[in-house]
């Protein structure tokens, strides 16, 4: 049963990939996706959009959303606070931030350094984020973390605003990627990326039965003997892998975060095992329709696919703000 | 001899007691602030002695120095100490009324939807409409995220932990909105509307932005003080203030409004200046209190004070390239907001 269900949703996943391919300024036929891997055809303009543009862009789509939904899982159990996710806490503009800073000012150049540039500044940020939500008596509280979270963001965006627009050349190329968006992207630079994920998302499985026994608070998870400091902290490197990576790859895309977990927890229960890999295909679906959605909203433009999920995101939010108990 | 003084005024119900100690913090500040205004008009690609500042102000000094003080330099100078006066002032009032020091314009979103106001105002008015206008469309934005807020944030009274989570995600979501904008219009379109969600009252002018701003900030900032003295009372809490015979929800709003209104204005000329209405009213407190009487004026003439600072480091220290004052409010802004959040760690 719970196999068939993770099933369902793959295979739905798988269609909206090939959605994701077909679909576009021009349609492309189901048949040429097939021939364009088995005899690719260097005349054919349609077998090289799919080659160049549509595959690696679906693709990239599944691997940010997946990894974002899964670190915004991640942060809800270490944090206890349902509104937990990479782009609230302030951790995916830190990392963007990095990536302008090493890209603009210093001259890096290459997706591998990017990416370790992007990873440092998801550090940087998240520890910060979380130093600053747990000092004092009562920890770790929603209102404190969120504004810490809110304020570190403010001031990356804030710098990294002010740093565009005394350096004209970077404006133009870094300011789509900077709301977060899977086009023109190529398969490089989603190659470089997969292995940090991969670990991120190998942590995030391996940790979840603890995160089980995490989830029942802090003291009867330490009587239970386990070492939650330990735990906490993998958890953290899985989170900044995880969206470090995304954001190297598609830029900060916000609310995938929030908005897959309390899905997955409330179609499948709050058993980690199955939270995890879930939280991966339905983030993966996410991103992958939301991004056809930015095709068709403005037709024949684009419009980032950051933006659509913000405004999917956002109704979202606000109902789990307003449940009340949980947030308190 | 009383430690205070009260200010009355017989034939209105207006009274409010201040501590001799604030008149005296109030003066010096006046004080400060006219001295920086002389002196920072003078500094620039050409410098002007103090003394020819006031000369030229007057309208006894040079030609040359006349047109380089009065029609560059002033304006700009004037839109900071407006700019950062509402913005100070808005702060204080949200933050009295959220019940959280940490609670500012930018933080519960007011700032980005005043921003989303004017970007639309940039994209599809422009053309058509006088610039002249732009503060409404900011003001409209700042308030339709005010109601977006405070309906969004209503279950049975609108507390203040709901507004700040609801608040930040409104913000995310005005943000991206305006980004959608700038990057599906002209390149020249972009530029103009990312310098202006940065902050930057660069090239600012009588005509088109003092006159603009003066009336809003002259019905605003007398009206905000007035009502002022609600603040006090919601500070104690709302079971507090309700048993002391307020209206807490009627006051709240209508507190809030004359705060949005301010906010947006602001942000409607001087762009998405952060952090000033978080970090006046703190340093206000520590010099005068937390009574509103005295705060308001406080925090509005330190507010002034810190976007004059900021903008005079902001258009020298990189020379000539002017970066938005709003970078600088945020690279002090921080700092100064995590050592709060430090301090209020058992709050």
């Amino acid at each position: 049963m719970r196999l068939l269900g993770l099933a369902c949703s793959l295979f739905i996943l798988g269609v909206a990939v090939i959605c994701s391919v077909i679909y576009g300024v021009t349609d492309i036929p189901l048949s040429s996706i097939w021939e364009s891997f088995v005899h690719y055809d260097y005349s054919s303009q349609e077998h090289l959009i799919i080659q160049t543009v549509r595959v690696p862009r679906a693709l990239i789509a599944v691997a940010a959303g997946a990894s974002l939904a899964v670190a915004g899982a991640l942060m809800q159990v270490i944090t206890r606070n349902p509104i937990a996710s990479p782009s609230l806490f302030g951790i995916n503009s830190g990392a963007a931030f990095m990536v302008v800073i090493a890209s603009g000012w210093l001259g890096v150049s290459g997706m591998q350094s990017l990416t370790l540039f992007a990873l440092l500044g998801a550090a940087i940020s998240g520890s910060i984020v979380f130093y600053l939500g747990s000092i004092g008596r009562d920890g770790m509280t929603p209102i404190k973390i969120t504004l810490a979270g809110a304020s570190i963001a403010a001031f990356f965006h804030s710098m990294t605003q002010g740093y565009m627009l005394t350096n004209g050349k970077m404006f133009d190329q870094v300011l789509v990627w900077l709301v977060g968006s899977v086009a023109g992207r190529d398969m490089s630079m989603l190659i470089n990326v997969l292995p940090y994920l991969f670990i991120g998302f190998i942590i995030a499985v391996s940790l979840s039965r603890h995160l089980n026994v995490l989830l029942m608070g802090d003291d009867v998870a330490q009587t239970l003997g386990q070492r939650t400091a330990t735990i906490k902290s993998l958890a953290s490197v899985a989170v900044i892998l995880l969206a470090g990576g995304s954001v190297a790859v598609a830029g900060p895309i916000a609310f995938v975060g929030i908005i897959i977990p309390h899905i997955v927890r409330y179609l499948v229960g709050n058993d980690y095992r199955r939270v995890i890999p879930y939280s991966a295909v339905l983030g993966g679906i996410l991103l992958v329709t939301a991004d056809i959605g930015a095709r068709y909203i403005a037709m024949p433009k684009e419009i980032p696919v950051g933006v659509m999920t913000a405004i999917l995101g956002v109704p979202f939010f606000i109902y789990i703000a307003r449940k009340g108990k949980r947030v308190q | 001899m009383s430690k205070y003084t009260p200010l009355r005024w017989n034939k209105t119900k207006l009274s409010f007691l201040i501590e001799k100690r604030t008149l005296w913090i109030i003066a010096t500040l006046l004080v400060l602030c006219a001295t920086l205004v002389v002196i920072s008009t003078g500094i620039g690609s050409k410098y002007v002695s103090p003394l020819e500042v006031i000369q030229s102000i007057a309208g006894k000094g040079s030609s040359m120095n006349e047109v380089i003080i009065m029609k560059l330099r002033l304006p700009r100078i004037l839109i900071a100490v407006l700019v950062g006066a509402s913005l100070a002032v808005a702060g204080a009032v949200l933050q009295g009324i959220i019940r959280n020091p940490l609670a500012s314009p930018d933080v519960t979103g007011i700032t980005e939807g005043a921003s989303l106001g004017t970007v639309l105002f940039v994209f599809f008015l422009s053309e058509k409409v006088s610039i002249q206008w732009a503060p409404l469309a900011a003001i409209a934005g700042a308030f339709v995220v005010t109601a977006l807020l405070y309906l969004l944030s209503w279950k049975n009274g609108a507390s203040p932990l709901r507004m700040i989570l609801i608040g930040t995600g409104l913000s995310a979501a005005f943000k991206s909105i305006s980004y959608m904008f700038i990057i599906s219009g002209s390149f020249i379109l972009a530029n103009k509307s990312m310098i202006f969600m940065t902050g930057s009252i660069y090239g600012s002018s009588w005509e088109k932005d003092v006159s603009t701003l003066l009336p809003w900030v002259l019905i605003l900032l007398p009206l905000t003080w007035i009502q002022s003295r609600h603040v006090n009372v919601q500070a104690l809490g709302d079971d507090v203030a309700a048993s002391a015979g307020a209206n807490v929800q009627l006051h709240r709003l209508i507190l809030l409004l004359l705060s949005v209104a301010l906010a947006g204005a602001a942000v409607a000329i001087g762009g998405a200046i952060t952090f000033i209405g978080l970090m006046a009213p703190h340093i206000a407190r520590k010099l005068v209190g937390s009574s509103f009487g005295g705060l308001l004026p406080v925090s509005a003439l330190l507010g002034a004070l810190i976007l004059l600072i900021s903008d005079l480091i902001a258009r020298t220290i990189f020379a000539p390239l002017d970066i938005p004052a709003g970078v600088f409010t945020a690279a002090i802004g921080v700092p100064f907001f995590l050592y709060l959040l430090y301090r209020n760690r058992n709050a």
